[in-house]
């Protein structure tokens, strides 16, 4: 398969030719009618879930599961959003930004490192390395979830921050490592070598040269990695059980409040996991569906 | 190559490596290790008990019944995702025919792909909390106060173990589709123009123009994306573990491999045991990605 990626998330855009070269209009025909009909209600069969749910947060139990679950709330219920940081969202949500700031900056920094010495520097075993990581995109996590919860428990690094970051860019390179190396390929060469002949040493090259240039696929990979950390939840409700991460606060409160009959706290909850993953996917949406789909068009 | 860069070469890949080894490659070496043995997770003492384990395993009920449920799924994900993503890729699409470009969008292209995608941004238990309560099994449930208005009647959705496993499947699909469409989309605008200029030239109808060139044309992409699917298929326990009652119920009906290696690696002390299903697991991935990618091979076709 070709390597096809698309690294600042424009070109994969249907150009924009924005009348029919005809100049018939043709938003009126039959197909059109038909094809809107179809998409605005997969687009209602997405969205609604999402909206209901932050109208929930603000509704009392009673309202969310009573005669009508479609009523808009009486009264704004914004005390379901004190109890949810109450009941530890406020300290999962920090749990969930340390750990995805650490992770991220560290996947970048190694991913990026690794990326470039692959694509630009013959060596023995280059091809190995590379495909060694390929491989890591290949196989579910979970496989190995036993083994690599005792590996972690042997450094003693169970529900600690350092734990969960170093697992989170061991799991993030292999992703990381083929789109920066597929980019670093398309950058020119000459610059980096007119350096070196100025006397910089490769590192300093790499730092001051190469990595101001790839910012654009950097930002691609590092959103797709905020995103993609921030959401995980198989590897910390295994590794850090005492220290829950957002995505696994959200589950626990499942639990906790279809107990206590608390619907309305667990949205709150909701909401507040929702909110920021949203806020960015909205700002960066191309990037995002560049970064995510890079991935497999491979 | 110049003098030194070796160790500059060595410098930037050792701490990588040395994580990657350490948290990826050591854990799935490992997974092969510990199936041979009969380890419980707690004890620092075990020994080797050659294929037990397998043999075990091939008469566990539990077991095969989760790998039939990871099997439906199999079948079934891939195959209706990309039927939906490619149908939704297509009706994009035929908008912009008069312009004879095959990939000029209907008008609202960009918010139906920022609509249909937000699933993919959203972590798994945000989906599953919002479904199982949208499938809530009372009359007053989400879906049920509105199938029961419409004359549909009601269903008790993931409390039936009759179609428990499909309602996982569904939000599976509802998730995965708009990845796909994107994906398709994508791959149809690196389509040249001309192509179907051609087609259009020599007469092609809409669907022609998208059975004969779309499709074939974007037979790479649509491999591509079975193979991930059936991965994603395989695995399925994120959704699983946080959505059904147990989780895996009601009585088992969605009980998928990925629980049967938690529940035995850490909650009944059998770890040798979850290792070799995650064996079993790795090599029904490996073969699956094989058949699927010789299956489904075509002649490839440059443009």
């Amino acid at each position: 398969m070709t390597i096809q990626i698309d690294v600042e998330g424009t070109r994969s855009e249907a150009q924009p030719a924005a009348h029919p070269v005809g100049g018939k209009d043709r938003v009126f025909s039959p197909v059109n009618v038909f094809s809107h009909t179809v998409l605005i209600a997969w687009s209602i069969l997405v969205v609604v879930p999402f909206v209901w749910a932050l109208i929930a947060s603000v509704k009392s139990t009673g309202e969310i599961f009573g005669d009508n679950p479609w009523a808009l709330p009486k009264e704004l219920l914004w005390d379901n959003y004190a109890k949810a940081w109450d009941k530890g969202v406020g300290q999962y949500l920090f749990n969930s930004l340390v750990v995805v700031t650490g992770g991220v900056f560290g996947t970048m920094l190694f991913g990026s490192m690794v990326a470039y010495v692959l694509a630009r520097y013959e060596f023995p075993g280059n091809r190995f390395v590379y495909y060694l990581f390929a491989a890591g995109m290949m196989f579910p996590t979970f496989l190995a979830i036993v083994p690599l919860f005792f590996v972690v428990k042997g450094f003693g690094m169970v529900s600690t921050y350092q734990g969960l970051i170093l697992v989170y860019i061991a799991y993030s390179l292999p992703f990381t490592v083929f789109f920066m190396h597929a980019f670093f390929r398309t950058l020119p060469t000459s610059i980096a070598e007119a350096a070196l002949v100025d006397g910089a040493s490769h590192a300093g090259t790499f730092f001051r040269v190469m990595l101001p240039m790839a910012k654009p696929g950097l930002i691609s990979v590092g959103i797709f990695n905020v995103l993609g950390q921030f959401n995980q939840f198989v590897l910390p409700s295994f590794l850090s059980p005492e220290k829950p991460v957002l995505s696994q606060g959200i589950a626990t409160l499942l639990g906790s409040q279809r107990y206590e009959n608390d619907w309305g706290t667990l949205f709150a909850a909701l909401t507040i996991a929702m909110v920021p993953v949203v806020a960015v996917y909205l700002v960066f949406y191309r990037q995002v569906q560049a970064g995510l789909t890079g991935a497999t068009l491979k | 190559m110049r003098h030194g860069s070796y160790r500059f070469v060595a410098s930037f890949l050792a701490i990588p490596l040395a994580l990657y080894a350490i948290f990826v490659i050591s854990p799935f070496v490992q997974a092969f290790y510990y199936s041979l043995t009969d380890w419980t997770g707690i004890s620092p003492k075990f020994k080797f008990v050659g294929l037990d384990n397998f043999k075990t395993l091939a008469h566990d009920s539990v077991f095969k019944q989760a790998v039939g449920h990871n099997l439906i799924l199999l079948i079934g994900l891939p195959l209706i995702t990309i039927f939906l993503a490619l149908v939704f890729a297509y009706l994009l699409n035929v908008g912009g025919r008069a312009n004879a470009a095959g990939v000029q969008g209907v008008r609202g292209n960009g918010f139906y792909k920022l609509a249909f995608f937000l699933p993919q941004v959203l972590s798994v238990p945000v989906i599953a909390v919002i479904w199982a309560t949208v499938m809530t099994s009372t009359d007053t449930g989400l879906l049920n106060s509105v199938t029961k208005k419409i004359g549909l009647g009601t269903s008790e959705y993931l409390a039936d173990p009759n179609i428990a496993l499909y309602c996982v499947m569904w939000v599976l699909i509802w998730g995965s589709v708009g990845f796909y469409l994107v994906l398709f989309n994508a791959a149809m605008s690196g389509i040249p123009k001309d192509i179907f200029e051609a087609a259009i030239i020599d007469g092609a109808g809409r669907l022609a123009t998208f059975f004969r060139i779309t499709l074939p044309l974007l037979w790479d992409t649509i491999q591509t994306s079975w193979v991930y699917l059936a991965i994603l298929a395989l695995d399925a326990y994120a959704l699983v573990a946080v959505m059904t009652a147990g989780p895996g119920g009601p009585d088992n009906s969605t009980y998928v491999m990925g629980l049967a290696i938690a529940d035995n690696g850490f909650q009944y002390g059998r770890a040798g045991y979850a290792s070799a299903m995650g064996v079993v697991l790795f090599f029904l991935t490996l073969i699956i990605a094989a058949v699927m990618l010789r299956a489904t091979r075509r002649e490839r076709i440059e443009f």
